[in-house]
């Protein structure tokens, strides 16, 4: 972080938040020249990957320059005053255009901020833009964007994963080195695994829903996504806390995460190893790199231990059922009347027509598929035998999470079982994509936390591999200490991140 | 519809009723979020991102609200859960933002209470226990106006939606089956729903403004034969009035009848009710019912009040009106006629306030039951919206007991306080409405009259003392009606050494 930062642009791309944000503190650079050198890139390479759906680059200088003379006028003081940030495009943004990736709500410009927009900017953290994603966040390839895919700055052949893939691969190709996801089955970790970032799920409830647009409220989660533990757990630190308009967010101290990411130090930690969560389904790169790490963790003196936990081959069916269920009913309130586009408006076609006409035309075919399954799955006389019995599930699982954590600190598994596939290949199979997300489901239906991070590249296709750490719900510091502790020993044998063996744009 | 018709019914069935009753909290903020409450803004000026549903948006339970609906659920002993939860209703409808209600579905805050309404019947009073299935929250929606049809949302060229109203708080107060009524089944329901509104006054959770829509009303009505089991049921929605909750009942039950003697069935519906003609008509059926997919609604965490604030609430109970009401009949000493009447027109609380304010409690009932009723029926108004205070009251009747006023004068004096011309001082000195009490211009105004009619005069002299009338009249027109009628016939029989 000492190091003296060169003012060259492809270098300031490079960096970490946290370095960047020390040298704007130092004067070494201004938030200006970061925030312009990060839109430059964007200008360069992201006609290549599609990351971003919208960007302002006058807006976001300008909002540069007054967060330089709010720092230098001692009115802002954050880890990560001055650092330019992606957000997915789920977050509403007070005047500029928010359409979660979806045709239904194009030209929206949302006339209030999230309560995570307030948060990073008090914090004095400036916007580039908003990214891509799969429409509503139902996907795991961000190729169910109404607005065209994302793709994988490792192979622009290759999906970036979703439903965050926008954010995921911003970070992956130096276009932002923050940004913010949401994760409702995974959609932060599955990204930051086949990108080879690192993304969090926070503890339900860790960080405010308010203003991000719901997909599954139960199981929705925003979070930080960023290159390497500290940036994530500097931006978390940030976003994180109680907020009085979201009633489920936690009324309690946000754990500290900065010094869990500080110490790096597994020793003595008993940690799990699912094993639902391995072997028939996952590739054999991935569960290579799996065991290496695991070996990597043995040898940083945390003990690791097999666990079961027998309701997780039930996660899937449950998960498909609560979403769709809770989709069904918050995407109810896009029909055309107050927001939006809308079809069928010719004077002739009554209300519910023309509500018809413009969900026909403005959802794409998995938020079609999904609505129509949670509107099967809530009506009366099958309630109790799909939502009912879904959520006896839910709690089966919570209970084998539960009693898991009576033995260990913390829980590993793979995050995807497999690396990022090709663009196209799983489309007309929904069932094959679904499975994408068999290893990040359970913790949304759980409410814990958890965190991907890159352990190594896939030896058959040389893409990135990730590893997902588990904790308990508000212990979201063990992450970043057992986190830390890997990345620091996997940068030890690398000579460096991951990241920077990703292929030049 | 006649009376006969009704008694016809009863001839045969025995009628079952249900109200759930939807009122408006007076909470100063919307169910679930800081938006104002107040009436008649102009549209869409009391909304944010939460009730106008806008993507990303939360609600947040009104801490007021809940403890309004539980203070009301104490009132109407019911046991408050300690553990309730919110539902989402779900159904399309361009006056909801959300296409989705948040309601308290199958874990309602207050279970189990009762409510004891009072008839009078030509017996005398009857008291019936209306028994209370739950209470619950919810919100309300917008308000929708069609244009260019019959304002009704088939055939109409547009609508516009005013979402003000979307997100005030309401509860919904649900019965269980009221039988046992027999012909005073409409009466029971509207007794019960004048009880509730009484109620909600009482508690200062809600002013229930019938006029501006704060109290809505579902009316279940069912018949049968005795000793049969109960029949099929109708709802009648959205009835607002009193009057109109005692109409619904009385028509839909002689409709049913007419039905079932023909031998048709009553088909389980909703239905509409006519504020004009007093009838009802048929809805959706409930194999056209809606299906809405309710479930917890996952943006908000459960209701579960501590007993420790449960008990705190008990605590600011206030004395709930039917007691009260035992014991101000006993206090005023009145009959049950005259006590019930008192309540019908509202004017508790105003005769109270008077009393208390140092008025007799005859005179306090004297002007709020004759000469102010009279006014607030010519103008279609409460008695509570009549502009008089009981200070205003105590003014005049302490001129009147000083000899100042006369009852005649006393009228004009509000005639003129309620027509806006000032307070009782300006009315009286703008009105010139004091009483003549000064002897010599009596006496002057006796001599004058008597020497306008001699004959009169002679009549009296002569022991025919009812002719005095005569001058006494004249004397009462010569001052505008500001003497005192006795007064001035005794001066004038003093002036004539007549004695009676």
């Amino acid at each position: 972080m000492n190091q003296k930062i060169h003012t060259m642009e492809s270098d300031l791309v490079r960096q970490s938040a946290a370095t960047l944000a020390s040298a704007i503190r130092q004067g070494d650079v201004t938030s200006e020249q970061v925030t312009a050198a990060h839109l430059d890139r964007i200008e360069q390479v992201d006609p290549s990957v599609h990351a971003f759906l919208y960007v302002n680059r006058e807006q976001s200088l300008k909002r540069a320059r007054e967060v330089d003379r709010g720092i230098a006028e001692g009115n802002i003081s954050s880890p990560l005053a001055g650092v330019p940030i992606a957000l997915k495009d789920l977050l509403a943004t007070k005047g500029v255009p928010t359409t979660c990736g979806s045709r239904i709500l194009e030209g929206w410009r949302p006339p209030y901020n999230a309560t995570i927009v307030e948060r990073l900017e008090a914090a004095g953290v400036v916007s580039l833009g908003k990214t891509n994603m799969d429409e509503f966040a139902m996907g795991s390839s961000t190729e169910h964007s109404g607005y065209g895919p994302t793709r994988n700055p490792w192979d622009l052949e290759r999906i970036p994963g979703g439903s965050g893939g926008g954010s995921a691969a911003a970070l992956a190709s130096f276009q932002a080195p923050l940004a913010i996801g949401t994760d409702t089955g995974g959609s932060i970790r599955q990204p930051a695994a086949v990108t080879g970032t690192v993304g969090v799920k926070p503890t339900y409830g860790g960080v405010s829903r308010y203003g991000i647009v719901a997909l599954a409220s139960s199981l929705d989660q925003a979070g930080p996504c960023a290159r390497d533990v500290m940036d994530t757990a500097l931006l978390h630190s940030i976003i994180a806390g109680h907020d009085p308009r979201d009633s489920t967010s936690i009324n309690s101290p946000v754990p500290d995460v900065i010094q869990a990411a500080q110490s790096a130090d597994v020793r003595g930690m008993k940690i799990g190893v699912i094993k639902q969560l391995q072997g028939e389904g996952f590739q054999r790169g991935v569960l290579e790199q799996f065991n290496a790490a695991l070996d990597l963790l043995a040898g940083l003196g945390a003990e690791i231990i097999e666990v079961s936990c027998e309701h997780f081959q039930y996660a899937l069916g449950a998960y498909y059922l609560i979403l769709p269920s809770e989709a069904s009913s918050n995407l109810a309130r896009f029909d055309g009347m107050r927001f939006g586009i809308r079809r069928g408006d010719d004077g002739t076609n009554s209300v519910e027509q023309v509500m018809s006409a413009t969900r026909e035309a403005g959802f794409g075919a998995e938020v079609k598929r999904r609505i129509m399954l949670g509107t099967y799955a809530l009506s009366s006389g099958y309630y109790d035998a799909y939502y009912g019995q879904a959520q006896k599930i839910r709690t089966l699982i919570k209970r084998d999470f539960e009693s898991a954590f009576l033995h260990v600190d913390a829980l590993v598994s793979p995050t995807a079982p497999t690396t990022a596939f090709k663009i196209g290949e799983k489309l007309d199979d929904p069932l094959a994509m679904y499975l994408n997300d068999i290893a990040t489901i359970p913790v949304n239906l759980a409410g814990n936390c958890a965190m991907s991070l890159p352990i190594g590249l896939a030896p058959e296709d040389g893409l990135p591999v990730g590893l997902q750490i588990i904790a308990p719900a508000m212990a979201d510091d063990r992450l970043y200490r057992v986190g830390s502790a890997l990345e620091a020993a996997l940068v030890d044998q690398w000579g460096g991140l991951l990241i920077e063996e990703v292929p030049a744009l | 519809m006649t009376s006969t018709a009704f008694d016809h019914v009863m001839t045969e069935f025995e009628p079952v009723i249900g109200l759930e009753t939807h009122i408006e909290l007076g909470t100063h903020t919307k169910m679930f979020c800081g938006c104002s409450t107040e009436f008649g803004g102009d549209p869409n000026t009391h909304v944010c991102p939460v009730c106008l549903g806008l993507p990303g948006s939360m609600p947040a339970v009104n801490r007021t609200a809940v403890e309004s609906t539980i203070r009301m659920g104490l009132a109407l002993s019911c046991s408050i859960a300690p553990w309730s939860r919110f539902a989402r209703k779900n159904y399309f409808y361009p006056d909801m933002p959300k296409n989705y209600q948040i309601s308290q579905y199958d874990e309602p805050l207050c279970i189990n209470g009762f409510l004891d309404v009072t008839v009078i019947t030509e017996d005398g009073p009857k008291v019936f226990r209306v028994e209370i299935e739950r209470v619950h929250m919810e919100e309300d929606t917008g308000k929708l106006t069609h244009g260019g049809g019959a304002g009704r949302i088939h055939g109409a060229t547009h609508s516009l939606v005013d979402y003000n109203r979307a997100g005030i708080p309401l509860i919904e107060v649900v019965t269980k089956p009221i039988s046992g009524t027999g012909s005073l089944a409409p009466e029971v329901a509207k007794a019960y729903v004048a009880e509730l509104r009484e109620l909600m006054r009482a508690l200062g959770v809600s002013d229930v403004r019938m006029e501006e829509g704060s109290l809505r009303c579902d009316v279940n009505v069912s018949l049968s034969r005795p000793g049969q089991s109960w029949g099929t049921r109708t709802e009648t929605k959205n009835v607002n009035s009193l009057r109109s909750v005692e109409r619904a009942v009385r028509t839909e039950m002689v409709r049913q009848a007419e039905r079932l003697r023909n031998g048709d069935r009553i088909i389980q519906e909703t239905r509409h009710f006519n504020e004009e003609t007093g009838n009802t008509t048929s809805g959706r059926s409930k194999e056209q019912a809606e299906d809405y997919r309710y479930f917890p609604e996952p943006d908000l965490i459960p209701v579960a009040p501590s007993e420790e604030w449960v008990n705190e609430l008990r605590t600011t109970l206030p004395e709930i009106p039917s007691v009260r009401r035992a014991r101000l009949q006993q206090v005023w000493d009145i009959s049950d006629f005259d006590m019930a009447s008192v309540v019908n027109a509202g004017a508790l609380d105003l005769i109270e306030q008077t009393i208390d304010s140092g008025v007799s409690e005859q005179a306090a009932r004297k002007w709020w039951m004759g000469e102010f009723s009279r006014i607030a029926n010519e103008r279609g108004c409460d008695l509570v919206d009549l502009p008089v205070q009981p200070l205003d009251i105590r003014q005049v009747e302490s001129l009147i007991a000083s000899g100042d006023l006369t009852d005649k004068l006393a009228r004009s004096v509000f005639e003129g306080v309620i027509a806006g011309e000032g307070s009782v001082a300006e009315v009286i000195s703008l009105r010139e409405l004091k009483v003549v009490s000064d002897d010599s211009s009596l006496i002057a105004a006796i001599d004058q009259a008597l020497s306008d009619q001699p004959d009169i005069a002679e009549k009296i002299k002569s022991g025919k003392i009812q002719a005095s009338g005569a001058i006494v009249g004249a004397v009462m027109k010569a001052t505008k009606g500001q003497a005192d009628a006795a007064k001035v016939r005794a001066l004038l029989l003093e002036q004539l050494g007549v004695s009676e």
